[in-house]
Order: structure tokens, then C-alpha cells, then sequence
């Protein structure tokens, strides 16, 4: 792809692979008398595309749900940019650069494509109360500026000739394409999918695979994704970890990962 | 929390408009046969001659339209409050009400006080926005993730509060309105139309006036600006806007805010057409048969449904509700939009709500 790594607004980032961004260290979460995640650690490198994968129910959206500050782990912490957290707020994280996506997808329905991007740059829009509410002046510059960006951010997506429609009017797997470009609009430095191909045919899974892949490559975010699909998991992730129960039974690049008798077991079950 | 309630639509035709209509042509049809066939004269006096009457006498009619227009655009204003509540958090604000009263107490008990009458509207607004923020930080916030009907059940304990408070602190007694030191304007004009007068109350065309331009002013905010966009945006996935980094919190509060102005603004209204008192928390509930005509969450629908409400309660009340022995006009917006629930229940401007099973 391109040379250098470049974010949204043409300013170059720097892509030193290999430094931690984000560490997981001994988190718990339960739920009542329900443990969904147990002394769980790992950590994302800046850069790298990490796959979270591991049976339904393994706890692997509750720990993107920490990760964002959905959830709030009763132990341990994490840290983010070197930054040790206690109970952050989601549109505290979301300020810090951490994006994410749904499950299902979650978008705001009655919205266009547009709009639902443009909600994308919320933080990044910084005109008070008044002048919004007026419309006039630095408002509207600042309305027509990041308009911009988000007309690029459909272009990369492909997804001009759905600009003006109501997004929960969109088939499925353009409805996922939308929400990737809501959390590509915050220019965010971590990006969490969550399944981000889970409901699409084979040409869209080809589609997503290839925009997530670019994403990485061109603006040089660090993705960290939940994935089913193990062909798509392989593919995509430098890094692969494997969660079982709420704990994690393997770390490591796919092809260890791979090999893994826990792995293996978790997935195609172990004779009792 | 933007699904409400699965609500299963009539399916005889599939165009609801074409439904409604065919049926509406067949009332009116078997109207006339049934009139011309009427023996007693009593379908005679229902369908025909209040027609009758307002053909022959169209100035009475002017007048009445426009009576029922003045009080639409108020009913419209409270709904606009409801709408705004309930489209950024899915809370249906049974103390909108209230609000309104609150709202024209304090302008009028701070002017009591001896302070000018715009620097009490500064005030005003400013209570409001404090009554915002308490009600976020105390209500909303604890209750977060609750089911609807619990921030439901909250708010009316905001409603009993705030009469109680409010009593408290400004006595029971109805008060005047601060009409002239606001420069509204007082008196009417009497205009010459159709063959007689009509009589035009000045404030309630500085109502209708000012209403527009709120709701005008309201409906560009929404659409075009961030925060507009944020607040449609915390209406339709919270966990979504979450992850965009817009705060539900800051959200709730500029919501409850701008509920409280346009209940202020209300309140002036109200109160300059009447007295400034409790009695008025009791008009608010029209606002439930304009929401259930015009949807719970259009902007639009508030202002077309008040306007429907406003005028036919006035013409059923002057024509039809003689025959009757009168007052028709305190049920009859209920009775009009349980008519309304049987063909479109999801109000004409509201989201249809489409249950994915």
C-alpha cells in the first residue's frame, strides 16, 4: 500500500511496531455470581492486528467491553498508552483514541450513512453550545472540514451511492461497513471489532478482510478483533489470543496458536 | 430503548392512508343516506347542520378555527417538550407539566421579588438549567439501564416534587402573568372578514409567532449540528453513542434543558392567556392525544397533531357539543386520538415500530 502510514487528515503517524499500547493484566470480571473473565493478561502491540478467539461465551466481547469501559473488571488493570486505568468512562475512552464496533451491529437507524460517520467525529468537533446552536461562523467551517474527511472515509469504503440513505434500511453486511467507518471517522489509534464478519457471504467477508487489512496498513491502526471465522483469523492477525471459560489457554502468532493441544481441545472438544 | 412496544398494525389494506381515506368517504356517504332518510331530525342535527351553520356563517367559523389554532400551537408546545425528552432518552417526561407551571412561577414570583422582568427570564433559564442538572445527577444517572417503566415511574416523582416545591417556595395562589413588562403585546384586532368580525388576541398571534420560530430554530439545531446529531444519536443506540464518545450525561442534561426552555417559553404563553397556577399542570396531559396523532417522536408530529387537536376540540365544542349539553371539549382530544390508535398506531409523522422476531 502507501509508503508511509498516514491517519485521516494527512498527518503521518508514526508506526513503531512492537511498543505496547494496551495491557491486560489479571483482569476479573463477574457478574453476580457469574465470573466471566478470570485473571486474564495480554497485551497489543502498536500496529499489529490481535485476534481474540475462543468457544461463545468464552468472555471475549466482555473483554472488549472492559477494554472500552463498558464493563468495569473487579481485578486487576489495564493499562492504555502507559496509562493505568481505574473505572474509565466509554466516551472517556473513546477520547483517548479507543474505536470500537458491535456484535450486532449498533447503529443509529434512523440516520443516513452520513450522518451516522459524521457522528463519528464527535470528539474531534470542539465548537461550544452557541455557536452550534446559531450555525454560523467557526461552527460551519468546522462542519464543512470534517464533512471532508468523512466523504474520504466513504470513498475508502466504498459506500458512496448509500450516503443519503437511512442506515437501518441498509442489507446487513453494509450495515457492519457503515459502522466501520462511524469508528474510522474518530481516527482511533486502537480499533476493537467485534466479529466484524460474523452474518456476511463469502464476498463480503473478502470485502471486510481487505478494508480491515487496509486500515492497518494505511493509517497504521492497531486492530484488535473477535473472529469465528478461523480461515479469516489466520489470515488477518499477527498475533492470535485464545480464551476458554473466562480464562485464556493459549498466546501466541497463528501457526502456534495452531498447534496448541488446549486449543484443540477447546475447539473440537476433548474424549471424556 | 427507541423500541416501545410491539404494537401488531391492522393489515386489512396495506396503505394505511388509502384506508383511512376509503373508510372516511364511506362514513360520510352512509352520513348523507342516513340524514336524508332520518325521520326525527336527530342524524340531521349531528351530520348536517353544524355544516349548515358553518357555511352561513363563516366569520363565526374563522373565529372558532382560530381559537383552536392559538390553543394547538400551546398544546404543540408541550408536546414539543415531551418529544424532545422522549426522543433523547426514551423517557416518557410525565413532568413536562409541571415544568411549564415551574417554569412561569419562577419568572413570576422573581419579578414579585423586585427584579426586572428580563433579567428574571435570564434567572429563569438559569433554574431550569440547574432543575436539568439535578434531575440528570439524582434521577437519570442512578437509574441508568433501568427499563423504561422505572425512569417513567421517576419522573412522576419529579412531577410531585416540583408541585411541592414549588408550593413551597411560591405559595398556592394563581398569579398574574408578567405580560406587559415582557413587551407582550395586550388587546386584540378586530378584522373584517367574510361578512363579520373576527376578533385576533395580539398574544395569541405573538404565540403562534414566537412558537414557530422556536420550533423552526429547534428543527435546524437537530439536523444540522453536532450536538443535534449526538442527541438523535443517544435516541436511537446509547451503547453505540457511547462508543462514539458522546456522554449520555452531558446529553441528558442539555435535553433536560431544552425541555425547560421550551417549558418556560410555554408557561409565558399559558400564563399570559390565563393565570399562572397549578390548574395549568392538568392542560399538559392534552399533550398525551397530540403525542398519540402525531407520534412520540416527531418534531413535526407535535406541531401537526396540536394544531389537529387544538382546532377540532374547539369545532366539536361549538358546533357538536350544544347537542350534547356541552364541555365535550375536555374528552373529546382523547376520544379523537383513540380513533387515531385504531388506524396508526404509530401516530401520523411517529418511527413505525417493526418488530424483528
Amino acid at each position: 500500500m502507501n509508503a508511509e502510514p498516514m491517519n485521516l487528515t494527512g498527518t503521518p503517524i508514526p508506526a513503531k511496531k512492537g511498543e505496547i499500547l494496551l495491557s491486560v493484566e489479571n483482569v476479573s470480571l463477574r457478574f453476580g455470581g457469574v465470573k466471566a473473565i478470570s485473571g486474564v493478561s495480554f497485551d497489543i502491540r502498536k500496529g499489529e492486528v490481535r485476534a481474540i478467539i475462543g468457544p461463545n461465551g468464552a468472555g471475549k466481547t466482555s473483554m472488549l467491553n472492559c477494554i472500552n469501559g463498558f464493563y468495569h473488571p473487579q481485578e486487576g488493570q489495564i493499562t492504555y498508552k502507559g496509562v493505568r486505568r481505574a473505572r474509565m468512562k466509554p466516551h472517556q475512552a473513546a477520547a483517548a483514541g479507543i474505536a470500537r464496533t458491535f456484535q450486532n451491529v449498533a447503529l443509529f437507524k434512523g440516520m443516513s450513512t452520513l450522518d451516522n460517520i459524521m457522528t463519528g467525529r464527535t470528539l474531534k468537533m470542539r465548537r461550544g453550545f452557541f455557536w452550534q446552536a446559531l450555525r454560523q461562523g467557526p461552527a460551519m467551517a468546522e462542519e464543512i472540514e470534517h464533512r471532508k474527511v468523512v466523504e474520504d472515509i466513504i470513498d475508502f469504503l466504498q459506500i458512496e451511492h448509500i450516503r443519503k440513505l437511512p442506515v437501518g434500511k441498509l442489507p446487513y453486511g453494509l450495515q457492519k461497513r457503515v459502522e466501520l467507518g462511524r469508528a474510522l471517522a474518530m481516527e482511533p489509534e486502537l480499533l476493537l471489532l467485534d466479529e466484524p464478519m460474523a452474518g456476511m457471504n463469502l464476498e463480503e467477508k473478502e470485502d471486510m478482510c481487505r478494508f480491515i487489512l487496509d486500515v492497518n496498513n494505511q493509517f497504521g491502526t492497531t486492530i484488535a478483533l473477535i473472529e469465528h471465522d478461523m480461515g479469516v483469523v489466520m489470515d488477518l492477525s499477527d498475533r492470535v489470543v485464545v480464551l476458554e471459560y473466562g480464562r485464556k489457554i493459549a498466546d501466541g502468532t497463528p501457526d502456534e496458536v495452531k498447534q496448541d493441544q488446549k486449543v484443540i481441545d477447546a475447539y473440537l472438544g476433548v474424549a471424556h | 430503548m427507541s423500541e416501545v412496544a410491539t404494537r401488531p398494525a391492522p393489515n386489512l389494506l396495506s396503505n394505511g392512508w388509502i384506508k383511512t381515506g376509503l373508510i372516511l368517504i364511506g362514513v360520510v356517504l352512509a352520513a348523507i343516506v342516513g340524514a336524508q332518510l332520518d325521520s326525527s331530525g336527530t342524524l340531521h342535527k349531528v351530520l348536517i347542520d353544524p355544516f349548515q351553520q358553518m357555511v352561513s356563517a363563516p366569520d363565526l367559523l374563522v373565529q372558532t378555527v382560530w381559537e383552536g389554532l392559538v390553543s394547538g400551537v400551546l398544546y404543540a408546545l408541550i408536546a414539543l417538550g415531551f418529544v424532545l425528552i422522549f426522543k433523547a432518552s426514551g423517557v416518557f417526561n410525565f413532568a413536562q407539566g409541571i415544568m411549564v407551571v415551574f417554569a412561569a412561577l419562577t419568572l413570576v414570583g422573581l419579578h414579585e421579588k423586585g427584579v426586572p422582568a428580563f433579567l428574571a427570564v435570564i434567572l429563569t433559564l438559569g433554574v431550569m438549567f440547574l432543575l436539568a442538572l439535578t434531575i440528570e445527577r439524582v434521577v437519570l444517572r442512578p437509574l441508568v439501564n433501568q427499563p423504561d417503566i422505572i425512569l417513567f415511574m421517576a419522573t412522576f416523582g419529579i412531577t410531585y416534587f416540583l408541585i411541592g416545591f414549588g408550593e413551597a417556595v411560591f405559595g398556592g395562589n394563581p398569579k398574574q402573568m408578567i405580560t406587559s413588562e415582557l413587551y407582550l403585546p395586550k388587546g386584540a384586532i378586530d378584522a373584517k372578514i367574510l361578512g363579520g368580525f373576527v376578533s385576533f388576541q395580539k398574544i395569541d398571534i405573538a404565540a403562534a409567532i414566537i412558537a414557530s420560530i422556536m420550533i423552526a430554530a429547534l428543527a435546524v439545531f437537530f439536523q444540522y449540528t453536532r450536538i443535534g446529531r449526538a442527541l438523535r444519536a443517544v435516541a436511537d443506540s446509547h451503547k453505540a453513542a457511547l462508543s462514539v464518545g458522546i456522554s449520555l450525561n452531558q446529553i441528558w442534561v442539555i435535553v433536560w434543558f431544552t425541555a425547560g426552555i421550551v417549558a418556560l417559553i410555554t408557561g409565558i404563553m399559558w400564563g399570559a392567556r390565563s393565570d399562572v397556577s397549578f390548574a395549568l399542570e392538568i392542560v399538559a396531559l392534552k399533550a398525551l392525544p397530540v403525542l398519540i396523532l402525531g407520534g412520540f417522536t416527531s418534531i413535526p408530529g407535535a406541531i401537526v397533531g396540536g394544531l389537529i387537536i387544538g382546532i377540532g376540540e374547539k369545532l366539536g365544542e361549538f358546533y357538536w357539543g350544544p347537542l350534547i349539553g356541552g364541555g365535550i371539549e375536555s374528552w373529546l382530544a382523547y376520544f379523537i386520538a383513540l380513533g387515531f390508535l385504531l388506524f396508526r398506531p404509530q401516530g401520523l409523522f411517529g418511527d413505525k415500530i417493526i418488530e424483528r422476531i
